[in-house]
């Protein structure tokens, strides 16, 4: 069984984010650059799978050379093949299709994704992979069962938990919960740095155009800083928050 | 004409439905467009009577047994159908738990432009745009579909519900999806004993915190809440402390939120928290750090530690009752 997982190395959104010159991307040279984190759910999500059913684990990122690095982080924590694929892919739905040759390619069955990239937060990429290929998806999923070719999925909804049955081949997505992603072993560290990244090129006439395109990227505008009450005690705290809320927002 | 594809639950229209007629006739206004349409899939019949009374001018049905629970992949192909037969140049899903899963997938079949978790549609240049909240709400960007057809995904209480009329002409549509194309269902749903409103949809949220000091204290942020008639939310930090579930979780690992008004309590404002409160019209916070981060996004708020003003908040609020 081969299960495949979709890495996007990302900007970690927890440093400083600048947006380049010409307002079309971010500045990536000043980004610090992590592994999606619901990616490395994904890739223990497959590590756990290989144990429990035996599968080869394959990690596959689109981008360049650059990121092979998240490739490397994945191979550490056990994956074990990796893929990158190099195509003219601009929007969610020309990276899935580039991304569907490469799981075309490498013949999976199971193919894991994170819900959403922490960078553009689309959310599209998973299940546009499965309708291109015409396998069947589920996003957002918090539980994952495998047994033969059928599974059961849950995912969390408002207000409830919904139980998903479905048949190999799959994509599914990991929401947190799925699991607590392994740190990569030391010897792990040591095998991924050598291993082959094996190179896959998908070309334009396999992309085909995209379907979305960012105008600009700006700064949010600040919100204004707005009334603090401070060094007041408790009771008179609450009272004049609440007379605020009530008389003059009309809020409460 | 605009397509709207709604949500139902036991025979009765989820918030969200009523919230996309409204941005489905904004959006008519802006196409040009001469109408538009709501589409109700499933066997949830009693649900179509108060979809046909939206404001709406045609509602659309699909039924059958392919139709029996959530599928996405024969749900898409009827969505597609339904945007054939009204010629829409736009379809609204609501940015839930069910829109996320079908949206990618509906976009998917149509090659069209998705734009994910807006809370507003414009036009730039002749094209659908809208603008995005990215990187954790550290990036605006202004995105634009380019396909005939657009797709688009509406977070919840960005748009009024819309109100009644008098019932809409409904037409049932065939759509033929056989059983072997469907390998992915919905077996059950497990509800969870509902006393408050749902986090993405309540119009007030009141979260706590780590400065709420232990699990125990919560009980303050629960009757602040059912005071309120508000929706109870949370940190990562303390669903991974095991205080709280994580269906309460706000913030870029659990939802995001949009309500009139959000209160919270014991909460310095992680960057991934914040990202997922700045759709809230109006943020009231109390924590003991007048430097906390989480001033900086506050329209009001008393610098105090949570467990000693709540109470106080509590019998205030409850005296204008």
């Amino acid at each position: 069984m081969q299960v495949v997982v979709l890495v996007k190395q990302v900007a970690d959104t927890a440093a400083r984010i600048k947006i380049a010159d010409g307002k079309q991307d971010i500045d990536r040279q000043s980004a610090s650059l992590i592994v999606n984190p619901y990616d490395e759910m994904a890739v223990e999500e497959a590590l756990r799978i290989k144990e429990k059913h035996g599968a080869t684990v394959w990690v596959v990122t689109l981008g360049e050379a650059k990121a092979e690095e998240s490739l490397r982080t994945a191979l550490a924590m056990g994956a074990d093949e990796a893929a990158r694929v190099t195509a003219p892919a601009s929007d969610p739905l020309t990276a899935a299709r580039a991304l569907a040759q490469a799981v075309r390619e490498i013949a999976a069955d199971i193919v894991i994704a994170g819900r959403s990239a922490a960078d553009d937060e689309q959310g599209q990429v998973g299940a546009l992979v499965a309708t291109l290929l015409g396998w069947p998806h589920v996003t957002e999923v918090t539980k994952l069962a495998f047994d033969g070719d059928k599974g059961v999925a849950e995912r969390e909804v408002e207000g409830g938990v919904e139980v998903l049955d479905f048949s190999l081949p799959v994509v599914v997505t990991a929401q947190e919960g799925l699991n607590t992603p392994r740190y990569a072993s030391l010897p792990g560290i040591m095998k991924a740095k050598r291993k082959e990244i094996r190179q896959i090129t998908v070309d334009e006439s396999t992309v085909g155009a995209p379907v979305l395109r960012t105008r600009s990227l700006e700064l949010p505008p600040a919100r204004g800083q707005g009334k603090i009450l401070s060094g007041l005690e408790p009771a008179a705290a609450a009272r004049e928050l609440v007379r605020i809320l009530h008389e003059e927002a009309k809020l409460i | 004409m605009i397509l709207a594809v709604l949500e139902a639950h036991e025979g009765s229209l989820k918030k969200i439905s009523a919230e996309l007629c409204t941005a489905a006739r904004k959006a008519q206004a802006l196409l040009g467009q001469d109408g538009v349409a709501l589409l109700l899939i499933g066997p949830d019949v009693a649900a179509a009577d108060a979809a046909a009374a939206l404001d709406c001018d045609l509602c659309l049905t699909v039924q059958g047994d392919a139709f029996s629970a959530y599928a996405a992949e024969a749900w898409a192909p009827a969505v597609a159908v339904a945007a054939k037969e009204v010629s829409a140049p736009l379809i609204l899903l609501g940015s839930t738990s069910f829109g996320r899963d079908l949206a990618p997938r509906v976009a998917g079949v149509l090659e069209a432009g998705l734009l994910a978790d807006v809370g507003d549609l414009e036009l730039a240049d002749g094209h659908l745009a809208a603008e995005r909240s990215l990187y954790s709400g550290k990036v605006l960007a202004q995105v634009e579909s380019l396909s005939s057809v657009t797709v688009a995904t509406v977070r919840p209480n960005a748009f009024a519900p819309a109100g009644a009329k008098a019932a809409a002409p409904r037409r049932s549509l065939q759509v033929d999806v056989a059983d072997a194309a469907v390998r992915c269902r919905v077996r059950e749903v497990r509800r969870q004993a509902a006393t408050r409103p749902e986090l993405t949809e309540a119009s007030v949220v009141v979260a706590g915190g780590r400065g709420m000091k232990d699990a125990e204290h919560f009980h303050l942020v629960e009757e602040l809440a059912d005071l309120l008639g508000a929706a109870v939310g949370t940190t990562r930090a303390t669903v991974d402390a095991g205080w709280r579930p994580h269906s309460e979780q706000i913030g870029q690992t659990g939802k995001n939120i949009a309500p009139s008004l959000y209160i919270n309590a014991g909460i310095s404002g992680a960057v991934q928290h914040i990202s997922g409160v700045l759709g809230s019209r109006t943020i009231v916070s109390i924590n003991r750090d007048a430097e906390a981060p989480i001033f900086k996004i506050s329209d009001y708020g008393v610098v105090g530690d949570a467990i000693e003003i709540l109470p106080h908040l509590i019998e205030e609020v409850r005296k204008l009752s």
